[in-house]
């Protein structure tokens, strides 16, 4: 995305090249396309633009694709945490 | 499905086990009132049309399909961005949440889109075996399963809504400028006041603490101090929950936290300049406690914007919030002592 990007070095993404079939649907479901063909595979032209939706990882046929995908939402994860220690009633990793 | 859903006209001549009401793309008034109380945080979580499938125009076996959301926001984007189609909308159950955070749920997923085709007849409904799907969905619907298991053939359209016109138009081939996400100063203005609505709503049980204990002092009642210490609460949530999330590109560093409190401390600078605060808790109290609540609150904008990740808010949380309730802690204790002085 022009002029936004996150903290860099963090994300989970991870690409086997070498199981990589070349269908392209990575390039296609990719909402920052971070994903380029190149000699016929895909590969990660720019990973610390991912947000880690996991769009790619689901929607790849061979499983080339690993991210461990969810929300990127700090109220979302604080409810999660209070969730997991059975304070909060809501429940749920929701925001919206 | 009944003849109240929002923007009906008709029922749709072709009846194949089950009505398909055909709708306006046009918006009324009480549609564009119901996203603006959406934006405010009223009645969101329950603003809702049925799922299933509907016309656009006059479609027939040859029309294109897309697939969308039953959040009414969503569903009055997408018909009215169509004007002067004709299409079906193909509306999945995600129980009035947006395409993306449904996604990300699962409900905007393979299995609900599998469901629903099945459950419309889709397969009777068309000739041609494709769906036009939003990018933003692709977290949620693997397209290979939907193909083996209904014969449709997912095509992750446009980002955007408005894209998809122009998306059709050129026969169903998205330019760049359709892939690629943006997030204007327009884009981020719409998604503030829901932030600050659940800001304020957290806030509301604080201030009436916040006015009697600043307003009970050593020398008794003094309205003043209690009106003060809410303003310097309520400016805190405006720094982080509107200011903040409108200055995101031009603040530095990349940690929203960060950003957060950048806008805090100056916002405070400018509370204590205003308030004539001389004495070093008074100053602390508020420098700390308003760039405190100013950076949280602007941590909790990354769940709005569309280029944080998971790993990136861990990150960022590990860090901030250790420091963000020291601050305060400080923040409370400095007010302490500047009441007994």
């Amino acid at each position: 995305m022009k002029s936004f990007s996150y903290i860099k070095g963090v994300t989970t993404l991870e690409l086997d090249r070498e199981a990589c079939i070349g269908c392209g649907i990575c390039t296609t479901v990719c909402p920052h396309n971070l994903f380029a063909m190149q000699e016929k595979k895909a590969a990660t032209v720019n990973p610390d633009l991912c947000i880690e939706c996991g769009a790619c990882s689901l929607n790849c046929p061979v499983k080339a694709i690993f991210v461990d995908a969810g929300v990127g939402c700090a109220s979302g994860m604080i409810n999660e945490w209070l969730a997991s220690l059975k304070i909060s009633k809501k429940g749920g990793a929701s925001c919206c | 499905m009944d003849e109240n859903l929002p923007g009906f006209i008709t029922w749709h001549p072709v009846d194949a086990g089950q009505r398909i009401p055909v709708i306006s793309p046009q918006l009324t008034f009480a549609d564009t009132l119901g996203s603006w109380k959406a934006r405010w945080g009223i009645g969101r979580m329950s603003y809702l049309v049925p799922p299933g499938l509907y016309a656009i125009g006059a479609p027939d076996s040859a029309s294109p399909v897309v697939v969308t959301a039953n959040y009414k926001m969503t569903y009055d984007l997408v018909r009215s961005a169509l004007k002067g189609r004709n299409l079906w909308l193909l509306v999945l159950e995600t129980y009035g949440i947006n395409v993306w955070c449904a996604a990300g749920k699962g409900t905007f997923g393979t299995g609900e889109l599998v469901r629903r085709i099945e459950a419309c007849g889709l397969g009777a409904m068309v000739a041609h075996r494709e769906l036009l799907l939003p990018i933003m969905g692709a977290a949620g619907v693997k397209g290979i399963e939907v193909k083996k298991r209904t014969g449709f053939n997912c095509r992750f359209a446009t980002l955007r809504i408005n894209d998809l016109p122009g998306y059709l138009d050129a026969g169903m081939q998205a330019t760049r400028e359709m892939r690629e996400l943006t997030f204007s100063l327009k884009e981020r203005l719409v998604l503030t006041p829901v932030e600050l609505v659940s800001s304020l709503q957290t806030a509301l049980y604080a201030l009436p603490l916040l006015f009697i204990g600043a307003a009970t002092g050593s020398a008794g009642f003094n309205l003043v101090n209690g009106c003060h210490a809410v303003i310097v609460c309520l400016a805190a949530i405006l720094s982080g929950a509107l200011l903040s999330p409108l200055l995101l590109p031009w603040l530095p560093t990349r940690s929203f936290a960060v950003k957060g409190a950048i806008t805090g401390a100056l916002v405070s600078a400018a509370l204590v300049y205003h308030l004539k605060l001389a004495t070093t808790v008074s100053v602390m109290a508020v420098l700390l406690s308003v760039t405190a609540i100013s950076s949280f609150a602007m941590l909790n904008f990354t769940g709005s914007t569309p280029f944080t990740s998971r790993s990136g808010v861990k990150f960022e949380m590990r860090r901030a919030l250790p420091l963000q309730g020291g601050a305060l802690a400080v923040a409370v204790a400095a007010a302490l002592v500047w009441r007994l002085m």
